[in-house]
Order: structure tokens, then sequence, then C-alpha cells
């Protein structure tokens, strides 16, 4: 079963092979990954979509907890957290398409972020069934070149944001948790 | 390199520069370093040329490998952190089984290694391997040190995360130019680790709970591990199980945990453990799990394991906890801290409890006496040939419990673990986990460098032996007194024993032939050896081992088809154990 896992790392050479090396240890395929920086430079946020049975997902987050560069892995799978993929999709259209690929676009919500007269390059994001949806739509149409971001998540639970940094330690650190904490 | 540390402000006018080499040393003195194992190489070049007027002593063994053993042996017979050190290429992969070996055991091991040059990484350099890369898996945490000034810092972070919180091996890996490279010492006040956490103090609520749950037990059995020496907690240990009048298990690893002459002790469990032992664990109704991490070697079949126990888990490591079997009460924490905390709750709570199931705790102890005298653990002594227990029997009796033992891998760590006893900890030396062969000898060394007042014997098989046999020239060098005690049975015994009980006595590859002879191998070291077969031989020919000054190189030649018995076949329940071999039907 899918499992989504958010991590707070260390940005530092390594990190991310000790990561992937856990899971590549006990067999596990790493269906997407995504890392950047946080607000903090020294930190950066990874989500991890991996298929993990269900018995096995604590240990493995824990594993992940032990990890010298990990601040904190938190599994998101059935907490309340929002979950968004982006995919930029290149397709080719004859002009008699090019009205109906945009009305199409304009359903899903995507943007053209490039257009020539071989045809649209488009951005969309939304949760993984949806963009799936999306591509087939486009793929109608005729050729097209996919690429995807893979899943990236935040958590939803109020204790979460207190717990977790990103909290810049040039800056004021009081300033952004107060915004986290009107947000919520 | 050009990066130093001479813009810094907070560098004293006065300070000098000195080499990353220097620098290196500098902190291993700061860490209490006294002893280093290693081997030289192209890459670590600087760094022995600031060993050469360096006070801390370099050990040169033989084999990068038997460095990595001998840093823990030294850490296992102390507590210390163990170091090592390896060129680039083939000095730091030769290092991995040791790597392995000290994660696996929990051992605090630091190991040092050179690499290529920064500008070389990556260019497929001579002797350039990918180190970093490499002991990933196998290290609690590395380091790639590309700059001379994270150097002090990166150093001793390393030995903080080799010898706090569970401990393990570190690995630093230095390129030559970093050791070249010039800057100014600053010491390192303060570590700075965000993501490294280690519970100490286990949870208030949970350790009265436990408290209330071990006086309710009517049959508690305290199953207690490594964690127990790692944690320095035997006094808390015995305080524990004198209490609640417990019987106690200690693992292969935790052998001397608890002394072995202590009334409370039963012996080890698992695979090769008593009768008593796995009945106790098969049929208590409280496990109290300390330090351990429910190894498949102890609890065989899990599935069938302790079937009727609530168990209480304490360990250092979350991830233990559940990792094997799902505890009724999980405490994360020191188990030294845990049970002082505990000790005194049990106390405070006694007099309401004590008496409440005395009866049942009787019956308890009884059932438990029943089991040993049914099946003691007795070693097997013959007037014809040497049997190997008989070996140990007599070891035992030479140490007196006080010997450090270091024992190779197979049949004789079994019978030694089963029949030498251990009156403190870190005395028992052995690869546990890993069950690397070749561990034995190389270990022994360490231990004896650490501990040179101590007797130490090494047990070792004939298979490992010749895989440590480089080493002799490492004892012969520094006529290390260690008493090396061949168990020559002619074959990879471990191996024979199940290729005979489970693939139809099909002898596959196991038979060693072509030993060396003991007096003249020792001999051609410069040291005494002799080999012996007759059971009469083996008391006077041991004490005149022990009686030597310097090495000694005794070759028992042993029954070579005696089997390890009890014994739980893989797969099993623990209280399906074959006690002996199956006897001859009578026509």
């Amino acid at each position: 079963m899918l499992q989504i896992i958010s991590l707070l790392v260390e940005n530092k050479p390594g990190a991310l092979m000790r990561i992937t090396g856990l899971l590549s240890a006990r067999g596990y395929n790493i269906e997407s990954l995504t890392v950047a920086r946080t607000l903090d430079p020294e930190l950066s946020r990874m989500s991890i979509v991996v298929d993990i049975e269900p018995q096995l997902r604590t240990q493995v987050i824990k594993q992940m907890n032990k990890l010298i560069n990990v601040l904190q892995a938190t599994d998101l799978t059935d907490s309340p957290a929002v979950k968004r993929e982006m995919v930029l999709v290149r397709v080719r259209a004859a002009l008699t398409n090019r009205t109906s690929i945009l009305k199409e676009a304009e359903i899903f919500g995507a943007r053209v972020v490039d257009s020539s007269t071989e045809g649209f390059a488009l951005e969309v994001t939304g949760d993984s069934e949806k963009l799936d949806e999306f591509i087939d739509v486009i793929r109608s149409y005729g050729e097209i070149e996919v690429t995807r971001s893979g899943t990236v998540a935040v958590s939803l639970e109020a204790k979460k944001l207190r717990l977790s940094p990103p909290v810049p330690k040039t800056t004021h650190p009081e300033e952004i948790s107060e915004k986290l904490e009107t947000r919520n | 390199m050009s990066t130093t540390t001479a813009h810094r402000s907070n560098v004293a006018p006065d300070s000098k520069l000195i080499s990353g080499a220097r620098i290196l040393l500098e902190c291993l003195v700061r860490e209490n370093v006294d002893c280093i194992f290693g081997y030289p190489g192209g890459v670590t070049l600087p760094l022995y040329d600031a060993f050469y007027d360096h006070p801390i002593r370099h050990v040169l063994v033989r084999h990068e490998q038997n460095a990595a053993f001998a840093a823990e042996g030294y850490a296992r017979s102390t507590g210390r952190v163990g170091v090592c050190c390896a060129t680039s290429g083939p000095g730091a992969t030769n290092l991995v089984t040791g790597l392995v070996d000290s994660m696996m055991d929990s051992i605090p091991v630091v190991a040092i290694t050179g690499q290529v040059s920064t500008k070389l990484i990556g260019s497929d350099a001579f002797q350039e391997a990918d180190t970093f890369g490499i002991t990933r898996s196998c290290t609690k945490h590395n380091f790639l040190v590309k700059n001379i000034a994270e150097l002090p810092q990166v150093i001793h972070e390393a030995f903080y995360i080799a010898s706090s919180g569970r401990p393990g091996p570190v690995l630093v890996d230095i390129p030559k130019d970093v050791f070249q490279a010039q800057a100014h010492y600053t010491p390192v006040s303060s570590i700075h680790l965000p993501g490294y956490k280690v519970f100490t103090e286990g949870h208030t609520g949970q350790i009265r709970r436990a408290a209330q749950m071990m006086w309710e037990a009517k049959r508690p059995f305290v199953y207690a591990g490594g964690g127990i020496i790692a944690a320095d907690a035997s006094d808390e240990l015995r305080e524990l199980v004198e209490t609640l009048n417990a019987p106690a298990v200690n693992t292969l690893m935790g052998l001397g945990a608890l002394p072995a002459e202590h009334p409370n002790f039963v012996s080890m469990p698992g695979m090769h453990g008593s009768y008593a032992a796995n009945m106790g664990m098969s049929n208590t109704d409280l496990l109290i799990a300390l330090g351990v991490r429910f190894d498949d070697r102890v609890t065989g079949r899990l599935a069938a394991f302790a079937p009727h126990a609530k168990v209480i888990h304490v360990d250092i490591d979350p991830a233990e906890i559940g990792k094997n079997r799902a505890p009724d009460l999980p405490i994360v924490g020191d188990v030294k801290r845990v049970l002082q905390k505990l000790n005194k709750v049990l106390q405070e709570i006694a007099p309401e409890h004590r008496q409440s199931n005395a009866d049942a705790r009787d019956a308890w102890w009884h059932q438990i006496r029943e089991w040993r005298a049914e099946h003691p653990l007795v070693p097997n002594v013959s007037t014809t040939e040497i049997k190997p227990q008989h070996v140990m029997r007599e070891i035992d009796r030479l140490s007196g419990g006080r010997a450090i033992v270091t024992s190779d891998v197979g049949q004789h760590q079994m019978w030694a673990a089963q029949f030498i006893r251990f009156s403190e900890p870190r005395l028992w030396i052995n690869s546990g986990g890993l069950g690397a062969m070749g561990f034995g000898l190389p270990a022994a060394i360490g231990a004896q460098f650490a501990r040179p007042d101590k007797l130490v014997f090494s047990i070792v098989g004939d298979g490992g032996f010749q895989m440590s046999i480089p080493e002799l020239a490492t004892i012969a060098n520094h006529g290390l007194p260690i008493k090396i005690v061949i168990v020559n049975n002619g074959y990879l015994g471990m191996v024979r024993q199940w290729q005979e009980l489970f693939y139809n006595n099909r002898l596959s590859q196991v038979e060693l032939n072509s030993f060396p002879d003991a007096k003249q191998l020792a001999g051609a070291y410069g040291f005494k050896g002799r080999t012996i077969e007759k059971p009469e031989e083996l008391a006077s020919a041991l004490e005149e081992a022990v009686q030597e000054n310097g090495p000694y190189l005794l070759n028992v030649r042993v029954s070579p088809y005696e089997n390890v018995y009890p014994m739980v076949p893989a797969g099993g329940a623990i209280n399906e154990m074959v006690l002996g071999p199956p006897q001859p039907v009578e026509a």
C-alpha cells in the first residue's frame, strides 16, 4: 500500500542517500520523491511516496527517525494532510484541436506555459488521480510528453505546525510562528 | 586546501598553523584515545607522519579487517570507543566487515579512513573507492570531510554519536589534502546535531505501570541482553532480579551482565540455550526484556515465542520496540536510568504486593529448578578423546569467571557461551549479530591492549583461526600474552552439524585439511605452541599456556563429530529443542 512520508532533514550531502538507502535495503520501491530547501537553508523538506506493507510502516518511520540527518519523519498516509502534485504536459496539437485542448485545460485548471505552432505546454496541479485523468484526456488529442513532480504533502495537524521547523534562525522566529498560529 | 580558520576572529593570535593530520590527533587526544589499530597507505601518509612522534599508540595490525575487530575488542572489553584507521580504497573496503559487526552488536567504534584528494574524488583515482557510499549502511553515521575547517567538529561529533544512545560505529573519511592543509586549531566547544535524538529517561508513568505488572506477575522472567552491558547497568539488573526474586537469562551478547554464579541466573536462552532457559521463556506470564532485540536466534519461531507472556520491553532505541515482538508495555530509555527508577518504585510498592503472589512464585521457581534438573547443561567429557565441551570446562576452571574470553564463530562459540562462566560484564567478547569468522583473534588483541592486566583467552575454531593467522605477527610483535586455544575438529563444525542434521550428512566443503603444526607455526613467530589430543593432557597443557609469560598457541584436537545441543532447529519454537544426538535404536 502506498505510504506518504514527510521528512524534515538536514540539507547535507548524503542525507538523501541515507533515506533512500534505508528503503532500498528493504526492497521498497520509491514511487515518487521530492526534496527542496525549507525557509531555513540548513534544512530540507522531503516527501516520499513508497510502497510498504501496512504492518511495517511504523518500523520504517522509526528507522528514518533514527538517521542522524533526519529531524523528523512523519507518516502522512492516514493523517489529515494536503497532498498535491504538479504535472507538465507537452501536447502536439493540430490547428483544429487547439481550442478544444484549451477548453479541457480550463476544466482542469491547467495553465498554458508555452504555446507554439507545434502545440502547447500545460501546467496543472492537483491530486494524483485528477492528474491521471487530465493526462488521459490530453493524450486523446495527440502525441504528448509528461513530466510529473511527484507528490508534495503538508500535514494539517495543528500540533505538527508547532513541532516542526522551518523556523528561520536568521530573521524573526516569533513573527513566523505567529503567522503559523493565526493560520490555524 | 586554501580554506583555513585563519581569518576567524576567535583564533588566539599566538596559535600556530598546524596540519589537518595534527588537528585530527589533537581531537583524538581530547577524546582520551590512547590506542589506535590501523594500517597505513598512500593517502594516509600525512597522518602516519604525524603518528611518528605522537604519544597516541598506533598498533600496526596485518589486515585492516583485523584493525576493525581489534578496535571492537578494545571497545567491548572497556566500554570506551575503539578506534581503527585505514587508507583509501582497499583499506577502507577491508574495514567493512568489522563495521557491520560493530553495527550489529552496538559497539562504539570510530573508523578513520583516508580518501584521495578532494580534487580527485570521483575521477576513479588510484585507490579510490566511494567509502562514504559503501559504509552508509554499515555505520550508525558517517562523514566525508571536504574542508579542514570542519575537521574538529566532525571528529568530536563522530565520537559523540558512536558512544551515546545506542552505541555503534561511525566512519570519518578524510581526503589526503585535508590531512595536509594547514589551519589554526580551535577546540570545539559544542556539538551541533539537530537530528540526533537520544532518549535516556524512561517515561515515569510507564515505569510505574511496569513495576505494578512485575509484582502482579505469577511467573516473571527476566530476559537481559547486550544493552545491560552497553549501559553499564549490571548492578541495577542485579537489584531488580533480587527484589523480584525472578529467574533471569542473559543472551549471548549479555553474558556476564548478571554474574553466572548468581542464584537467579538460569543461563543463555535461544537456539543453543539451555532447556530451563527456553522453557522459562516459553512459560512465563511476564517477560521483562531489558536491552534486547528479540533476535531470531533467541526467539525461534516468533509466533510461538513466549506465547503466554505479557512483555515489558526496555530499550534505548525506539525502533527496537515492536520490531519483532509487540510489547504490552514499552519503555524507551537508557536501561540503567530506567532500572534505577524502576527499582525505586518496586521497593516503594513492595509492601502491598510482596505476599500476594508468593505461592505462585514459589511454584514457578520450583518449576524452573525442575527443568534445570531434568536437562542440565553438562559438559560432555570422554576418556578416549577430547570433547570440545571438556576444553570449555577446563578454561572455565582456570578463568574462575574472571578472565577475558574472546571467541570466534561457530560451535566452539556456543560451547564457550554454555560452559564458561563470567562474573562480570565485558569479559565475554564475541561476534553475536553478524557471526563473523575471524573475529576472535584480533578481538583478543584489542582486549589485551585495553586491559593488559587481564588474562585473555582467545578460543577459536580451526576455520576462523586460519582466517586470522596473519595477526600472530601482531601478537608476537607486542609479546601479547594471549592464550590462543584452537578447538580443532578438522571441520567447519557448525556447518557440518547442519549438513549432518538437515542435509543427509552430505559433508560439502566443510573438511579443513592441511592444518599447520601449531608448535612450528608458533615457533616461526617466536613463541610457544603445542598440539594435544589426549584428554589427560588437556588440563596441564592449558595450565602451561596460562603460566607462560608470553603468547601461547594451544591446538586442541577434539572429537570431530561432536554437535552442539540443545538445539532449536531453524524455524522451530524454542521449547521444541533437540536435546541431544538421536539415541541408537536397540534391536
